[in-house]
């Protein structure tokens, strides 16, 4: 076992002199930042207590993530009601979930079920109406916010997303250009931009009088913006599939849109979702941008915290506690998404 | 003929009517949706008073900015703060691209590396830097790690040439007197290189033999460099920023001052970036087979000539599309300069000026179609080099 190991270290780590210098030098770099890193976040860290003044040791003040914890997760949005939430999410996570269990036939009423029915349920879950307590959109916030917005925002954008891919391969002119320029426009501007406009400039695009909640107007602009990058996945799914697919479609008289909906993109869809969980994955890190126009997302709450004259400065803990559940959630999709791709290819061939 | 025959069929294809409905409604449907959008527009502006057009980017702006590349106060003119704002924006991006070059490539080549350690370290950087939301990261930068730099008194100097404190980095000015002669000589230079790289490009075509042009070329560029700032007496000085009291308050007055908003952005910008390029590098130098590093050491070429002329430039054909696409989206992502303030071209103008104006149209207009102009030259200028590397193939 250690002679094992040193010949190991000897093959990979000390091969030669060049190889070993580095090899020290990583080891210091390590020195240099995890033992300081484990004294801050866990022995010198405080757990347990009510205020800031309980955290004596001199490390972290986890007491901070604690006491502001339902903040940080839902925002001000009222405690009574948060199982709302958590329902939502439950109902999201559930239904993905079982589209592992399921036989193939029915994964697509699972798909159309999460675009076309999901939104509504959650909506009204969320917000209130039908004999619920109606919680204004204004009170939403912390995390729970930031994913509402990233996972309606995939959503929406994704039928629009798989239409302006259609129109892109159509063969009307009109079409195909109107849709090339779409897309082109809204992958060439940052999303910061399209947030400004949805909350600055769209509600004077509107007669005035009409008042379109600023939550709604930002989750639309989310989902246009999106559906530019999603119609450039879907058609690297459309054109991934065989000539030979349409060619038979049409060869049984299938027209335009049968062929499509029954034979293209049934297996389109199929081949893209790991691009489109990248895609997902991009709009949950850009999705905290919405704290730029005002709204308490978790990054908001934790800059407000900051200001708070009791708890003075507690920026780190609430930076890294966003930083983990980020990190996290975002690190178990990408590798899924890895698994899918690596999968898909070798079936492929 | 046969061209014809095929122009005529698509043309009668075209002007199917059942082709032909659905691209009139189209056109209907956008006609009427600008229509739709613009009229209110003009109710609303009209309503609140605000007079619609450009005429305002001749105004005064009224308000200050705290960085700016060009001379800047309120007084001048909402045109002249959204050049300021671009300019910005520019710095950052440019600055950014290089490092985050420098740096990905760094990190894609240690992944690849034979040492355990720096392939698991570097994989680790990636992971944990491209998993977090970016604006966290610009908040960390700013909000801790420059925050807590040692303050003006205490200010870290690093042999006497740079100044680092709780206000931002300091480096001196050069101050060059007669520096024509020197721009002349880097012009005489580049004109040698250019003729020494067609030369050496013949000779390679003609006798197979070729010149060290690298090494002419720095040789070229130390020379004539010197020889002209020696005849044209030229002179450099150093103007160190200096420590003043004022008050009571400490502050350094001169040299060149980079603000820590700008650091904090440039900084999360280049980590940010450098993990998306890393894995293009890694990517791009995995996908050159092993077979061809075997032919070229076969044909007696060395380590450096097979990297230089065998491996890079086939790998650079697998690294360079989705290197562009980090380019352009870390010019897009410098925008997030509106989170700690950084005076880019969204918080200077689709910012402050739209909330002292009111102008949303206008302005929101004219940033979007900034970003857009910018992205597609970028765009435009990688396509064609990316054009001029491709593998030709038959």
């Amino acid at each position: 076992m250690i002679i094992n190991f040193i010949q190991w270290s000897k093959k990979s780590l000390f091969s030669n002199w060049w190889n070993s210098l580095i090899t020290l030098f990583c080891i210091y770099l390590l020195f240099l930042i995890i033992p300081p890193f484990i004294n801050w976040a866990i022995l010198d860290a405080t757990f347990s207590g009510k205020l800031k003044t309980d955290c004596t040791a001199g490390g972290a003040c986890w007491v901070f993530i604690r006491v502001w914890f339902e903040k940080l997760m839902y925002g001000f949005y009222p405690v009574e009601n948060i199982w709302r939430i958590n329902l939502s999410f439950i109902i999201f996570i559930g239904t993905i979930g079982l589209s592992f269990f399921v036989r193939e036939k029915y994964k697509l009423y699972i798909l159309f079920f999460l675009i076309f029915i999901f939104p509504f349920i959650a909506f009204i879950l969320i917000r209130g109406g039908f004999g619920l307590t109606i919680v204004e959109t204004r009170e939403w916030g912390g995390l729970a916010l930031t994913f509402i917005l990233a996972i309606f925002g995939i959503i929406l954008s994704f039928p629009l997303g798989v239409l302006l891919a259609m129109g892109r391969r159509s063969e009307m002119p009109i079409i195909k250009y109107f849709c090339i320029c779409f897309i082109e426009t809204w992958r060439g501007i940052p999303l910061i931009t399209v947030l400004f406009a949805a909350a600055v400039m769209f509600p004077l695009l509107l007669p005035s009088g009409t008042l379109v909640d600023k939550l709604l107007r930002v989750a639309i602009g989310i989902a246009i913006f999106e559906s530019a990058y999603v119609a450039e996945v879907v058609r690297g799914g459309l054109q991934s599939l065989p000539r030979g697919q349409y060619d038979a479609a049409k060869s049984i008289g299938m027209g335009y849109w049968q062929m499509n909906f029954f034979i293209v993109l049934p297996q389109a869809i199929k081949t893209v979702i790991p691009g489109i969980t990248n895609t997902f994955i991009a709009l949950l890190k850009d999705t905290p941008l919405i704290y730029l126009i005002g709204m308490a997302e978790i990054l908001g709450i934790v800059n407000m915290a900051k200001a708070n004259p009791y708890w003075l400065g507690m920026a780190v803990e609430g930076y890294v506690f966003a930083a983990i559940i980020f990190g996290v959630v975002s690190f178990i999709l990408s590798s899924y998404s890895q698994k899918l791709e690596k999968k898909f290819s070798t079936e492929n061939k | 003929m046969f061209r014809i025959d095929e122009i005529k069929n698509s043309l009668k294809k075209n002007l199917q009517l059942g082709n032909l409905v659905p691209q009139f409604l189209l056109l209907f449907v956008l006609f009427f949706i600008v229509y739709y959008f613009t009229s209110n527009a003009q109710t609303n502006m009209a309503a609140r008073n605000i007079s619609s057009g450009f005429g305002f980017l001749q105004t005064n702006s009224g308000f200050d900015v705290q960085f700016s590349l060009i001379d800047y106060d309120g007084s001048y003119s909402f045109g002249r703060a959204y050049l300021v704002g671009l300019l910005n924006t520019l710095l950052v991006s440019s600055f950014g691209i290089v490092f985050a070059t420098i740096l990905g490539f760094l990190v894609g080549v240690a992944r690849l590396s034979n040492n355990f350690l720096l392939s698991k370290l570097s994989q680790l950087y990636v992971e944990i830097l491209r998993n977090l939301p970016l604006i966290l990261q610009i908040f960390f930068w700013y909000f801790v790690v420059l925050r807590n730099l040692p303050s003006t008194e205490n200010s870290f100097i690093f042999l006497d040439f740079l100044i680092v404190n709780v206000q931002g980095a300091y480096f001196p000015k050069f101050i060059f007197t007669n520096f024509n002669a020197i721009f002349y000589g880097l012009v005489c230079a580049l004109l040698t290189i250019f003729f020494a790289q067609y030369y050496s490009k013949k000779l390679i075509y003609e006798r197979g033999k070729s010149l060290p042009i690298f090494k002419i070329s720095i040789l070229c560029l130390i020379l004539f460099t010197t020889i002209f700032s020696l005849i044209g007496n030229t002179d450099l000085q150093l103007q160190q920023a200096e420590l003043i009291q004022n008050f009571g308050i400490f502050n350094y007055v001169g040299g060149v001052k980079l603000v820590p908003e700008f650091l904090a952005l440039l900084f999360a910008l280049s980590l940010y970036t450098s993990t998306f390029i890393a894995e293009n590098v890694r990517a791009g130098i995995l996908s050159v087979g092993k077979g061809q590093k075997e032919a070229s050491k076969s044909l007696g070429f060395n380590n450096s000539q097979s990297l230089k002329l065998i491996i890079i430039p086939q790998a650079l054909r697998v690294i360079i599309p989705p290197t562009t696409n980090q380019y352009l989206n870390l010019l897009k992502n410098s925008s997030l300069a509106a989170g700690i303030g950084y005076p880019d071209l969204a918080s200077v103008f689709a910012g402050t000026a739209l909330s002292q104006t009111g102008k949303a149209i206008e302005i929101i207009f004219i940033v979007m179609l900034t970003y857009l102009s910018i992205s597609l030259i970028i765009s435009a200028f990688l396509n064609w080099y990316n054009h001029k590397i491709a593998f030709i193939e038959k």
